[in-house]
């Protein structure tokens, strides 16, 4: 195979059809950042859930020199408190079998330094001042009510959070967001399929003479849908690398210069998701020039 | 060579049949006239050699192998064993006359030191010497069909289709593209030529089959080019 001879036909392509590859381009530019904003959001719903949201339902913290709660004395949960307080848990009715799961003040550290893991507050926070708690799961979720009164208020226990109850709505909002964004990404998806199908029906007729020509001296089909599969991946790589860059802006100045600063709670997403992010948009923008081209050069150049 | 058996087209969406049992065997090495009114059918014989189209009904044998049966990927393989040459040139208006002929041979894949030694013999042999660098349009009809040749011939094709090649020539300028066809049909390749030219086919006196309507009328060795239609 002469390269050479199918690289100055590509430039030729190229050029003839510049319009319509830059259509071509900045519909696969928008439609996959689209598609990897959609994957981001994905990830920053399962890092919000992080480590215990899919297993339990209720966490309930215990105590320290330094909390205020109900149940506290300005004392560290002592030992016979805490066995008493796990067993009213799992006493209740409405735990579930092996539903209860307990947080040393070591887990909870290392969850902390996870989470503020480039802040300068790791260094000024002890393993002594984490919150040893309680992660509960019921076996129906909607009935929380009974085992939050019983727990709360004994003593040792500082307070009891119910996480789905305020996480949820903010869930719901990012899934909302996240198929919008796909649903708007699939649009302009379909929209460029048929762009890049329409380029390669005008090229191929703007060269029907050399390919007419082509398929009567031999040439291998390969070699005559060559030059539009490699226009197509071209724009498709320029479109999805753009795309890419698109993504990684808005990762650094919404995610890691805002959001990341505001609301330390939960982790955001970081480099190494926009990384994943990234390479599933530059297969997705390959797949989708190469298989419209394959069945479109296939209609217009049979031999 | 080529052989037909039994062959019928009928192209879709048309109740008349383009070809209707047509049995015709060219031997290699033969130099065969296809003649007959427009319409009767040459084209299709052509087509259906290249295997630009299928058969409806029959086989035809190319060179040993039954085309029907002949694999879609296979087909450009075939081709390059057959060398086609039209009425109308169908040369690339913005290549040389030397791009022109080296374009049959780099889309088939052949290295560059071949296209080189190639294409000048080709084009001695065509008699465009001293022309490589024209482009088509500053040559003649005749030069330019010669160019068409050299690229049919230049990968030595096994046959050589020539679809009424001096249809848009002058008588005289006619006569040397014939002399050309006969030359390359003496190294041994196969012609198979349709033609409207009562003069050629009468004065180079070789096999003539006349179609009409889809069937072979008349197929005779040394023939003429027989009643005028």
């Amino acid at each position: 195979m002469r390269l050479n001879y199918i690289l100055s036909d590509l430039g030729i392509g190229l050029k003839r059809n510049l319009s319509m590859t830059i259509a071509v381009v900045v519909t696969i530019w928008v439609s996959l950042s689209l598609f990897g904003s959609a994957l981001l959001a994905r990830e920053q719903v399962d890092l919000m859930k992080g480590n215990w949201y899919d297993k339990i339902q209720i966490s309930i913290f215990l105590c320290t020199k330094d909390s205020g709660g109900r149940g506290c004395s300005g004392a560290e949960v002592t030992t016979e408190q805490k066995n008493r307080i796990k067993q009213v848990i799992e006493s209740s009715p409405d735990t579930a079998p092996d539903g209860v799961f307990g947080e040393t003040k070591k887990e909870a550290f290392e969850q902390f330094k996870k989470l503020y893991k480039d802040s300068p507050i790791v260094s000024t926070v002890t393993e002594d001042q984490m919150q040893e708690s309680f992660r509960v799961k019921l076996k129906d979720p909607q009935r929380y009510q009974n085992l939050v009164s019983a727990v709360a208020g004994l003593p040792g226990v500082d307070t009891v959070q119910d996480l789905r109850q305020y996480l949820d709505p903010l869930f719901k909002a990012l899934n909302g967001l996240q198929v919008g964004a796909l649903v708007a990404a699939a649009l302009l998806l379909v929209a460029a399929l048929m762009q890049i199908s329409n380029t390669i029906r005008l090229a191929a007729y703007a060269r029907r003479r050399e390919i007419g020509i082509m398929r009567l001296v031999g040439a291998s089909n390969f070699y005559i849908q060559l030059p539009f599969l490699l226009e197509a991946v071209l724009a498709a790589l320029i479109g999805a690398v753009l795309a890419c860059g698109t993504l990684w802006i808005g990762v650094y100045f919404v995610v890691m210069q805002r959001a990341q600063e505001t609301f330390r709670v939960w982790q955001w997403v970081g480099a190494a998701e926009t990384f994943q992010a990234t390479l599933i948009m530059v297969v997705v923008g390959l797949i989708l020039a190469v298989v419209p081209t394959f069945l479109t050069t296939r209609k217009y150049l049979k031999v | 060579m080529i052989r037909f058996e039994n062959v019928s087209k009928t192209y879709e969406g048309q109740s008349k049949a383009a070809l209707l049992n047509v049995n015709v065997e060219i031997e290699k090495g033969e130099f065969v006239f296809l003649v007959g009114t427009s319409g009767s059918g040459k084209s299709t014989f052509l087509r259906l050699v290249l295997r630009e189209h299928r058969t409806s009904k029959g086989h035809i044998m190319v060179a040993g192998k039954d085309l029907n049966r002949l694999a879609s990927w296979r087909i450009p393989q075939m081709r390059r064993q057959i060398g086609t040459v039209f009425q109308d040139f169908r040369l690339l208006p913005n290549k040389t006359v030397a791009e022109n002929v080296a374009f049959a041979l780099q889309v088939i894949g052949k290295p560059r030191s071949h296209i080189r030694k190639t294409v000048p013999e080709v084009l001695e042999l065509v008699g465009l010497d001293g022309k490589e660098d024209r482009l088509p349009d500053e040559l003649s009809g005749g030069e330019q069909q010669r160019v068409a040749i050299a690229r049919a011939f230049v990968n030595r094709p096994m046959i050589l289709i020539a679809d009424e090649p001096t249809g848009n020539l002058d008588p005289g300028t006619s006569v040397g593209i014939m002399k050309l066809l006969d030359r390359i049909n003496r190294t041994g390749t196969t012609v198979v030529m349709a033609t409207h030219d009562v003069s050629i086919v009468d004065q180079m006196r070789k096999r003539v089959i006349e179609l009409e309507n889809g069937h072979v009328v008349r197929d005779e060795s040394r023939g003429v080019y027989g009643y005028q239609h």
